[in-house]
């Protein structure tokens, strides 16, 4: 079997506080996806989910201590100087940011920008060359006339145009992986479908690895085949997406679920979880998420569960097999 | 989303929070010059307007900092410089301040015709670069550390008129004032009770750091032959004597460290005061 | 934005008409007998003498009906002539206006490129000691006297170490290159005069450093701050995430932005520049307005500080509203609404 596109290893990443503290914002995570895949991250904010994709991208504040593997194509990521992250950002790995409003320059043509993509790695082509790139990049995320929308600013943009510009200059150099951070967050409802059918599409045409990062179970639901759910900063459940939703381990993953919209149950009311995720200064002990938990036992605020094979998914929890089965123990018994 | 920044681990143990270096250094200097101007005639060896010994000596032991073309003695005479600088520049801050603050209150109250004579008079005066005001007023006032002084409150008045108004703008909307004006409070008592108490702190962080510039601004009149005429121990009447003489540097050497310590006091008192009210700006 | 511009434009007429009164009014108001000046204290007791003097100048006229001559002369152009150099004042200011200009734009030039230099470093460097260094050496720039700064580095530079020539616009040996524009930079190099050019260069760089550095720190200050809040930004991190190395994040995509709100204090340093110049052409002996300023107000020369009073007033107006036509059309976002507006 030949390695996995991106594949992470117990990756943890913290931050020094105010008195010179480490704060963990990711533990251990574990990640891995295959080329032509696209991946699901989910979690709330603050579940450490964009801090790991800043980590693949080495682009974390210089503060930051990192451990574990980053291996993109079986090459180690992890301890690379910035020269030669610089030949994997953008050429191996395409970012997309959340607000296409602020991840554009406001003072750069849309063209321009693009076309910066294309030369900074390959100095060697003419400025017409990528000028012309860059025409044909906005064709590839379909942005009608895309000649004289390259000769325009980002405020002339919708926000949905822009989003497809950032990814336009995400796909410049063709690379295998694009990492899309909450990528239709900032849209309205319509356009983020748009959107995801943009990246379903390069993913079959280009055959591009995606991780979809991501709060919203609703937006992994119909575009990606597997996912993995974070919550204070460690992965607690992960698997095929028709497997983690026929059957949650993790009462975090079914609250989750929970409190999606379902147009085919009789649940009216939205189920949202009580509480909120712990500050990264202040995570209780056992299990982050006992607080929140309908399932909670003495078991899970004293030990830290670790991820297992249960079923059909890979769960972090001490009770997925009651979770998995019960209907008893319900979370609604925190209504409020 | 946002990278979470490392915040730098930084202790201070006995220090309270204002007191960050440039605070403690300004400090320093600002009291190092108020205690020497007014214990000075208690311990100088010499008097800054007589003959202390012979001309143009460099530094040595006996004259610090040498003698002048008269043979005065230049730390004698720095040191007592102090004495109108200091002053001067307390003076222009106050009127200007209180004359100021007493038009742009007004106008920021009153409104209507009020306002906008007294703000048309705010933008006339801010039309010039300040120096070039203060020399023609004070040419037309007849030269003199006096009218030195009224030319700058006459340039500096307006930017606490235009401070003021845009505060007491801001304060009246609150709701404490529309509740005493719904009580029934006289407009003058509404003005002088509920809303100007709140419109100070600014102004005083502004005048603080005006300060260092009414002292340069004095010393650049004298310069130019507008403000004190010789023989007073003036900093910048003293660097305009130590200019005709400048392959003797050290003649100009005091003043010229005098007036650059003593601005850079107040501009490292202005600096960290804005730093600890306002944390944005750090 | 486009309003605000015309607002502004609207009102600069009626600014500089204030300008104009409020110098003209200084003049009336004058306790010095400018007489004195005019015809020197011995003839003060000639009746015929002062007679014909006031006639001259027109000082026995009432206040209004001097304002309105005031005014129609200045519409022609004509600002009086000088006490002192008995010259008309326009014509003493357009003499000495270009040496003027060559000084103010020469340490707008180094003042500005060394600030924002030193902004993007302290920025770069946060916290660090080239940001503590930077923004020391900005306060003293702006703390030091002009005209004991002038004076030490030419005692340094020029008699002590011999490197720069001493005060002037020109060697003291030289002429002046052929009139064209008045500025000797461009002068002599039009006339293909290398070493005159080299020479007034040389005479240049002490003046306008000392004149540069008092805007050196404003300059710094802002753009050390704009930076930081621009490198916060986003597209900061985008610019990375494609692979762009720190110095094009840093210059092509930062600096380009945080030079924004850097522009809008340029104005506003144009006012330390000319409080600046007087004091450094006087100690500099720079033939320009500066000097002609101080020497106008030590001589009670009343014409001729009105005539730089106005001149000075309508520059510091004319400099501000540029900065603000400058900001519309470096800003994209600004151009855009200002084309919707036409």
């Amino acid at each position: 079997m030949t390695a996995p596109l991106l594949e992470i290893r117990d990756l943890s990443v913290s931050f020094a506080g105010r008195h010179g503290e480490a704060f963990e914002a990711v533990s251990g995570v574990d990640l891995t996806v295959s080329a032509g895949e696209l991946h699901g991250v989910v979690g709330e904010s603050g579940s450490g989910k964009s801090v790991t994709m800043l980590a693949v991208m080495g682009l974390l504040s210089p503060g930051a201590r990192l451990s574990g593997s980053i291996k993109l194509d079986g090459r180690e990521l992890v301890g690379l100087s910035d020269r030669q992250m610089r030949k994997v950002r953008g050429v191996r790995i395409g970012y997309i940011f959340q607000d296409p409003m602020t991840a554009l320059n406001p003072l750069l043509t849309i063209g321009d920008q693009i076309a910066e993509a294309v030369r900074i790695h390959r100095p060697q082509v003419s400025r017409a060359q990528s000028r012309a790139r860059a025409v044909e990049l906005l064709q590839l995320v379909a942005i009608p006339m895309p000649e004289k929308r390259a000769t325009q600013y980002p405020h002339e943009f919708s926000g949905g145009m822009r989003q497809r510009a950032v990814i336009a200059m995400a796909m410049a150099n063709e690379p295998d992986l694009l990492i899309a951070d909450e990528p239709t967050t900032a849209l309205d409802v319509t356009i983020q479908a748009q959107i995801m059918e943009l990246l379903e599409k390069l993913r079959q045409d280009r055959g591009v690895g995606i991780v979809l990062v991501t709060h919203d179970l609703g937006v992994v639901a119909g575009a990606a085949r597997s996912l993995s759910i974070m919550y204070s900063g460690r992965v607690v459940e992960r698997g095929l997406v028709d497997d983690v939703f026929a059957a949650p381990h993790h009462p975090y993953t079914k609250g989750l679920l929970g409190s999606l919209p379902q147009p085919d149950a009789r649940v009216e009311r939205l189920r949202a979880i009580p509480g909120a995720p712990p500050p990264i200064s202040a995570r209780p002990a056992g299990c982050a998420f006992h607080p929140r938990c309908g399932y909670a036992i003495d078991i899970c605020r004293a030990e830290r569960p670790v991820l297992r094979q249960v079923g059909a998914t890979t769960v972090a929890c001490h009770r997925a097999e009651e979770v998995a089965a019960g209907q008893a123990e319900e979370m609604s018994v925190h209504d409020a | 989303m946002s990278v979470i920044a490392a915040p730098k681990a930084r202790r201070r143990v006995f220090l309270p929070q204002w007191a960050t270096l440039p605070v403690i250094l300004g400090g320093a200097i600002l009291l190092f010059w108020i205690v020497v101007g007014i214990t000075i005639p208690l311990w100088s060896p010499y008097e800054p307007t007589m003959l202390a010994g012979m001309r143009f000596q460099p530094p040595n032991a006996e004259h610090w900092l040498g003698t002048d073309a008269l043979g005065r003695d230049v730390l004698t005479r720095t040191l007592y410089g102090v004495r109108h600088s200091l002053p001067i520049a307390a003076m222009v801050i106050v009127c200007a301040v209180l004359i100021g603050c007493t038009l742009g209150a007004i106008a920021g109250f009153v409104g209507g015709i009020v306002d906008s004579v007294i703000m048309r008079l705010v933008d006339v005066t801010l039309s010039f670069p300040p120096i070039l005001l203060a020399m023609a007023v004070t040419a037309a006032l007849g030269p003199g550390l006096g009218n030195a002084a009224i030319a700058m409150v006459i340039v500096w008045w307006p930017i606490y008129a235009r401070l003021m108004r845009a505060q007491v703008l801001s304060v009246r909307e609150r709701e404490h004032v529309e509740a005493a004006v719904a009580a029934g409070a006289t407009r003058p008592r509404v003005l002088v009770k509920h809303i100007l108490p709140l419109c100070w702190s600014p102004i005083i962080v502004n005048a603080t750091m005006d300060f260092g510039q009414v002292v340069l601004l004095v010393a650049s009149l004298s310069f130019i032959g507008l403000g004190a005429a010789p023989p007073t121990p003036e900093w910048g009447q003293m660097i305009s004597d130590g200019a005709l003489h400048f392959y003797r540097w050290w003649i100009a050497a005091g003043p010229g460290i005098a007036i650059l310590s003593i601005v850079l006091g107040f501009n490292f008192l202005g600096d960290g005061l804005r730093d600890f009210l306002d944390p944005r700006s750090k | 934005m486009s309003t605000y511009i015309l607002r502004r434009l609207i009102a600069m007429p009626l600014l500089l008409l204030g300008v104009i009164t409020v110098a003209f009014l200084l003049t009336y108001f004058t306790a010095a007998d400018p007489l004195t000046s005019i015809i020197g204290e011995r003839q003060m007791n000639n009746p015929a003498v002062v007679e014909a003097a006031r006639e001259r100048w027109g000082l026995d006229r009432s206040l209004p009906e001097r304002y309105v001559i005031y005014l129609g002369n200045l519409l022609q152009g004509d600002m009086g002539t000088s006490f002192r150099t008995r010259q008309p004042v326009s014509q003493d200011l357009m003499v000495r206006l270009p040496a003027t200009l060559e000084l103010v734009i020469a340490a707008m030039i180094l003042g500005t490129t060394f600030g924002v230099v030193l902004g993007v470093l302290a920025a770069r460097f946060r916290d660090g000691p080239i940001d503590n260094i930077a923004r020391f050496f900005a306060l003293v720039g702006a703390s030091a006297p002009v005209f004991w700064s002038g004076l030490l580095v030419l005692f340094i530079f020029s008699v002590q170490l011999g490197w720069l020539p001493g005060p002037g616009r020109i060697d003291s040996r030289a002429i002046a290159p052929p009139f064209l524009t008045g500025f000797y930079t461009i002068d002599t190099l039009a006339a293909g005069d290398w070493a005159g050019f080299r020479s007034v260069l040389m005479q240049l760089i002490l003046p306008a450093s000392v004149l540069g550095w008092t805007v050196t720190g404003i300059v710094s200050r802002m753009v050390r701050a704009s930076m930081l809040d621009v490198l916060g930004q986003e597209y900061i991190l985008a610019a990375r995430a494609k692979g762009a190395g720190p110095l094009r994040v840093l210059i092509h995509h930062a600096l380009r932005n945080a030079m924004l709100p850097t522009l809008t204090i340029l104005g506003f340093s144009f006012a330390y520049l000319i409080t600046g110049a007087i004091l450094t052409e006087t100690i500099f002996s720079w033939p320009g307005i500066g000097s002609y300023a101080v020497a106008a107000a030590r001589g009670l020369d009343n014409p001729a500080i009105v005539g730089v009073t106005i001149v000075g007033g309508a520059a510091f107006l004319i400099t501000n509203l540029l900065t603000d036509i400058a900001y519309a059309l470096v800003d994209p976002r600004v151009k855009l609404s200002r084309q919707e507006g036409a």
